[in-house]
């Protein structure tokens, strides 16, 4: 059996690759993916956790974050759509109009 | 294959909650069959569940229970913070009614979003479990980024709303992957049993690391919806850019539904964690107060200044955070009802400062240059009044309800041994006092640089009056508020 340090390893390492996407990539979509890539690291750990301690209480809590998750990207996607109508761009560098 | 059997549900501690999510709902249903020209019809509709909400209550106050397996709690500390959002709701929704139509932003769906959002204050305030936390808090940030992109096809508004989601949704997964740390370390995600764990005996090393690394992620996420620095930068783009009753709700109920949550979190499950998590916690605190205060100082435009300012709020409202977490009961009950009596006068003024900004924003107009408000006593006596009154109040000067709130939270941090957190608390109040001055000193001095219109409508001058008579009769007759917060007591472990 693998240890749960090894998962949660893992999942740390995952997150720590959300976190650098969001700070380093430009593109709103790709933004997009590395917070998923982020919430679902949190997945794993929980799974492994709950694995771990024959507690079915974070397995439930994965479906909670799949389902705001998926909320989530609905939104955004709103959003980007309407911003790429007007202004034709993905890139968030491009979008500032707000700053001081 | 064990029976699965459901504990007995007692739905008074849900019934605020279902009110107001029963009727967003039927709301929104409602919304399609009114005429377009009719559309504030759904507003006083709004209106009235929210008034109904907050009668619901009435019956349940100084109780204390909790249901659906310790997941949702009602004691006098959540229906304290219930009853702050619903006036707060009613308030923006009063501002809105004439703001939108002139803005040829209305719709239907623009009443249901707060109502949702209050309903997401709610659960932040009534959580007792991580899980119904995350929830809350995601159910009122996702209605807040539609309403902060709601004035589409603005340009500034979509993009407050982009920015907005994304740092939102990067706190998040901090939030998420906090909890599931946590979740590892102790094994339950409820906050009373987390708090039992910790209590009880030391953990093993890894689970330490465990522990401490998920409540770092989960102070950071909190820390996003509550502008504390150095987490605080998406405040005054996201100001700027959103619809000014939007701006006005995210500056009282996003925080304070925040803030409710932190307290809970720290108080009730990292309780016996509070000489680890205090000095970083006071870091922070310092660091929101220097930067939000400084970056304030430096704004011309008025509404980035009003974000700032409220980064400096949140410092002040950290002090009484890092208060109500010291041992020893009577601090941290000092601390708890500095939190709420700050939030209280913080809540008031806001929503009076914002009312008037709105009531000076002209469609299409996006400059909130200081310049706009010179002259504005000779113009309008009465707006400017009510402005004075509020920046007053925010600097914290007595006799209003802000001064009351900065002098409950210095007691309470200098009585729980921040002395010295205290004084840099005051030092950044002076600072502060300087740039709220300077808008009451355009006003009453200045000459108008040009005839900037003001229009109220009785909508809007029923939400002024409520938050300025608020801030007065706080300011001089303390006593009663000073006794509801000091009944509003968190109700730790077995409802004690």
């Amino acid at each position: 059996m693998v240890p749960t340090s090894y998962y949660v390893l893992l999942s740390a390492v995952l997150f720590i690759l959300g976190v650098i996407g969001v700070v380093t990539r430009r593109n709103a979509l790709v933004l997009f993916m590395s917070v998923e890539l982020m919430l679902n690291s949190a997945n794993l750990a929980l799974v492994a956790f709950a694995a771990a301690r024959q507690d079915v209480a974070g397995q439930i809590v994965v479906f909670f974050v799949i389902v705001v998750a998926a909320a989530e990207v609905a939104v955004g996607l709103a959003l980007l759509v309407a911003i790429f109508r007007s202004k034709r761009t993905t890139d968030v560098d491009e979008i500032h109009a707000l700053r001081g | 294959m064990t029976e699965i059997t459901i504990p007995p549900i007692d739905w008074r501690v849900a019934t605020q909650l279902c009110i107001i999510f029963g009727w967003a709902s039927v709301l929104l249903i409602i919304a399609l069959f009114v005429p377009r020209s009719r559309i504030r019809v759904v507003g006083y509709l709004a209106i009235a569940g929210l008034v109904v909400a907050a009668g619901a209550g009435i019956p349940f106050w100084g109780g204390s229970a909790e249901t659906f397996g310790g997941m949702l709690r009602l004691d006098t500390y959540s229906m304290m913070l219930n009853w702050l959002f619903l006036a707060a709701a009613a308030v923006v929704i009063a501002y809105s009614l004439n703001y939108l139509p002139k803005h040829g932003i209305e719709h239907g769906e623009y009443y249901v979003l707060v109502l949702f959002a209050t309903a997401g204050m709610m659960l932040l305030a009534q959580g007792g479990d991580l899980i119904v936390l995350f929830l809350g808090l995601e159910l009122l940030s996702l209605t807040l980024y539609v309403l902060t992109g709601f004035a589409y096809p603005r340009e500034t508004s979509e993009e407050s709303g982009m920015k907005y989601l994304l740092t939102g949704a990067f706190a998040g997964g901090f939030i998420v992957f906090g909890i599931a740390l946590i979740y590892g370390a102790t094994g339950s995600l409820n906050l009373a049993a987390i708090g039992d764990t910790l209590a009880r005996a030391a953990l093993a090393a890894e689970d330490r690391t465990y522990l401490y690394a998920g409540a770092a992620l989960i102070v950071t996420g909190f820390g996003y919806k509550i502008a504390m620095a150095p987490f605080h930068m998406w405040a005054p783009d996201v100001y700027e850019g959103a619809p000014t009753p939007v701006a006005a709700f995210l500056s009282v109920g996003s925080k304070a539904a925040g803030f409710a949550a932190l307290v809970r979190f720290l108080v009730e499950a990292m309780g016996s964690q509070w000489p680890v998590w205090a000095p970083a916690l006071a870091t922070l605190a310092i660091a929101t107060l220097l930067l939000g205060n400084i970056g304030a100082l430096i704004q011309n435009n008025v509404k980035r200044m009003l974000a700032y300012s409220s980064v400096g709020h949140a410092g002040y409202m950290l002090l009484g955070v890092l208060a109500a977490g010291a041992p020893g009961g009577m601090a941290g009950q000092r601390g708890v009802e500095a939190v709420l009596l700050y939030l209280l006068a913080y809540m008031l003024t806001n929503l009076g400062a914002f009312g008037v900004l709105i009531a000076l924003e002209q469609r299409g107009e996006l400059t909130w240059d200081i310049n706009q408000f010179a002259g504005l006593w000779a113009r309008r006596p009465l707006l400017a009044s009510a402005m004075a009154i509020c920046l007053l109040s925010l600097a914290g000067v007595p006799p209003t309800a802000g001064f009351w709130g900065k002098f409950y939270v210095f007691t309470a941090a200098w009585q729980a041994g921040f002395g010295w957190l205290t004084i840099i608390g005051i030092l950044t109040a002076a600072i502060a006092a300087f740039y709220y001055v300077r808008i009451v000193v355009q006003m009453f001095t200045a000459e108008p640089s040009r005839e900037t219109p003001a229009e109220t409508d009785p909508a809007l001058r029923a939400g002024l009056v409520i938050a300025i008579a608020g801030i007065l009769v706080l300011g001089f007759m303390p006593a009663p508020a000073i006794d509801l917060v000091q009944r509003s007591v968190l109700a730790t472990v077995g409802g004690q």
